[in-house]
């Protein structure tokens, strides 16, 4: 009965891609492009002012208060900030991270490195979150504990707790790819560069970072896009700041349409991120 | 083969936002010039097993909060029907969770009731199914908030004033004004707290009727285009003061137990949960009166479990749960026979409940309309729509 199947789906290849991607396909174009275009259209609806009922009646007043009002060019600008430094920081500490797992570690402690990057993973985000929140109450949290006695404060609740508390979070997604890359680059390249008398710099500049710069891109992705839709880190260390996130939880309950109109802002930031990470050619070599 | 896969890609998608359209476009229209048509329960009949509650935090507890805490056990026995609860942050995000259909029953407040009400997702409620209805004090009653053209919307379950709270150990000497959140040069600043809500903007306003009687704002929620602008004013200026906005009651107690908070707006319910850890925090209603609440439970148009809901509705409107919510939350009783029954004797004295002097500098919530609810007719008052604008411009500049 197997048999016969496979023999029948053998002889009718397209048949067999059929079976294959329907069910993918179809979560992809339902769940996928489907909450976004869901998205794309509720953007341009309106409420009732009084109810807070949608009106499905075509309306670019969402487009006009955001563009118009101050505040969220200032919201947009702030978390691309928080953002790009995120991913800054997470780039600046996963790269000696991960070369140190990869080429200098022996293949032993190489697993359980790897596995101790993996565990912060396993905790819920939430409890992660609290956890800094304690660490970075102002006067009495634990940084201020540690290491108040030799003048260095905690930054309190705001924009630089949220950098910390989002590096935290996606350090682990830089360190991995990284990782990865830095495993399928040849020793023997890192002693040609120093035979041929290159500085250990030098050799990180011209070999290493060229070769790991898909890796980097991949790692980028993700914590720039994870903290570009962020609100909850936000909402828990980030004293009055918000984020973009923050104003689409503000809006959801009252005026969906505003919060769709919110969103479209990070989709279309990630998207342009996208475009250009596809013009350097990183996606291809990924 | 490049261009073939994009346009047949495209196609796809939109497909999809037309499917997607399609099937939205099928819902009813929310623009109504009167409240929807919804029809009353005319029977009660038996318990579904389950009843499903958005409510405020510590309106519905079974003891997990505070063992001594429990009016929905007995309830559960009793009836059969098991309580979920779903404590809502805002009235907003109650009104959200009350459009979802998931839920049987909810404890409005006036800034949500008429909300309810007009958007057609709370039914009309029977009193005759509700017994205990009888003992409600007759004030509380049909009023603007809980009743639309002499059709109860609602059971009245206790009211309140938002408090200023205080940490009595670090706030010296201890605030007796709304002022003290508004003052620029405040000692406590970057400790102070306040209500994250657009509804805040009322206690804004509640500081304008003090302080700048030229603006002639004479109720909170009825506010002209030069009022409101003068309360967002108000709230500008307050934002280099604030550490945190609260929304969540729990992250509240927690900043105002490590000091992170030590001055704002507060529920005496988040006084007790402090009190309870160990917190030197007080609540005081301040000399200008100060906003409030008077919550009323409402009943959705798509209950599945409308037996249970009833049932819940009448159990929560007894005097002993009445009581035993009334103390809890730090909240004046709505059945006259409550007062009786509470541990505290003097609680419904101390919370006025039969007082209605107290209750004249009480704002409860409202929902702002364009129609100015102080009855002048010669200006339109900003309505609740732009109060939500102006509040999420303020908290994201």
């Amino acid at each position: 009965m197997l048999h016969s199947l496979s023999t029948y789906l053998h002889k009718k290849p397209r048949l067999r891609l059929v079976a294959l991607l329907t069910t993918p396909v179809l979560w992809l174009v339902i769940a996928y492009l489907g909450a976004l275009a869901m998205l794309l259209v509720t953007a341009f609806f309106t409420i009732d002012s009084f109810t807070g009922n949608v009106i499905q009646q075509f309306n670019l007043g969402n487009f006009h208060d955001m563009l118009t009002d101050a505040a969220y060019k200032n919201v947009v600008l702030r978390t691309l900030g928080i953002a790009i430094s995120v991913t800054f920081l997470c780039t600046v500490l996963a790269i000696p991270m991960a070369f140190y797992m990869a080429k200098i570690a022996r293949p032993k402690s190489q697993k359980i490195l790897v596995a101790l990057v993996l565990t912060p993973l396993w905790a819920s985000y939430l409890v992660k979150i609290y956890a800094w929140r304690t660490m970075l109450e102002p006067g009495n949290g634990v940084l201020d504990w540690l290491l108040g006695p030799i003048g260095i404060h905690s930054p309190g609740f705001g924009g630089p707790a949220i950098i910390i508390g989002l590096s935290y979070l996606w350090l682990p997604y830089m360190i991995l790819p990284i990782y990865a890359g830095l495993e399928r680059l040849p020793n023997n390249l890192l002693d040609a560069s120093g035979d041929l008398g290159a500085h250990n710099f030098y050799t990180f500049r011209k070999v290493i970072l060229p070769l790991i710069f898909p890796s980097l891109v991949a790692g980028s992705m993700f914590t720039f896009s994870l903290s570009l839709g962020d609100y909850i880190t936000a909402q828990i260390i980030g004293g009055k700041l918000q984020m973009l996130g923050n104003v689409v939880y503000q809006n959801f309950s009252i005026n969906l349409p505003f919060a769709a109109t919110i969103a479209m802002i990070p989709v279309s930031i990630m998207a342009l991120y996208l475009y250009l990470v596809r013009r350097t050619g990183a996606l291809a070599s990924m | 083969m490049q261009k073939k896969r994009l346009v047949s890609i495209l196609a796809v998608a939109s497909v999809a936002a037309l499917i997607l359209a399609g099937c939205s476009s099928g819902s009813d229209s929310a623009s109504n010039s009167g409240v929807p048509k919804v029809d009353m329960m005319k029977k009660l009949g038996a318990g579904e097993g389950q009843v499903n509650i958005v409510a405020w935090a510590g309106y519905v507890e079974n003891g997990s909060t505070d063992p001594n805490v429990d009016w929905v056990t007995g309830f559960e026995k009793e009836t059969g029907c098991k309580v979920n609860v779903k404590n809502g942050a805002t009235s907003d995000d109650m009104v959200a969770l009350m459009k979802t259909g998931e839920y049987d029953v909810v404890s409005a407040s006036g800034d949500a009731s008429l909300r309810l009400i007009y958007g057609g997702d709370v039914a009309p409620v029977n009193t005759d199914l509700i017994p205990n209805y009888a003992d409600i004090f007759e004030n509380l009653k049909m009023q603007q908030w809980n009743s639309v053209d002499g059709v109860a919307y609602g059971i009245p379950h206790g009211r309140g004033a938002n408090l200023l709270g205080y940490r009595t150990d670090i706030v010296k000497p201890a605030p007796t004004s709304w002022a003290s959140v508004f003052d620029a040069n405040s000692p406590y600043k970057g400790k102070i707290t306040a209500y994250d809500s657009p509804i805040y903007l009322a206690d804004a306003a509640l500081y304008l009727m003090n302080t700048k009687p030229e603006l002639g704002i004479k109720y909170p929620y009825a506010l002209d285009q030069t009022q409101f602008d003068a309360a967002v004013e108000v709230l500008k200026a307050q934002k280099p003061l604030i550490g945190e906005y609260w929304g969540d009651y729990l992250k509240h107690v927690a900043s105002l137990k490590s000091g992170g908070t030590v001055l704002g707006t507060t529920w005496q319910v988040n006084i007790n949960l402090a009190k309870g850890e160990g917190t030197k925090v007080e609540g005081i209603k301040p000399a200008e009166g100060s906003t409030g609440w008077s919550d009323t439970w409402m009943i959705s148009s798509k209950a599945k479990n409308p037996n249970c809901a009833y049932l819940w509705m009448n159990h929560i409107a007894s005097p002993a749960a009445n009581a035993a919510v009334a103390e809890w939350f730090g909240e004046a009783p709505s059945n006259a026979k409550s007062c009786a029954l509470t541990a505290d004797k003097n609680h419904c004295t101390t919370f006025h409940a039969a007082d209605d002097a107290y209750w004249k500098d009480v704002y409860y919530w409202n929902t702002p309309t364009e129609t100015c609810l102080d009855g002048r007719t010669d200006v339109k008052c900003v309505p609740y729509a732009e109060w939500v604008k102006a509040w999420s411009s303020l908290r994201n500049s």
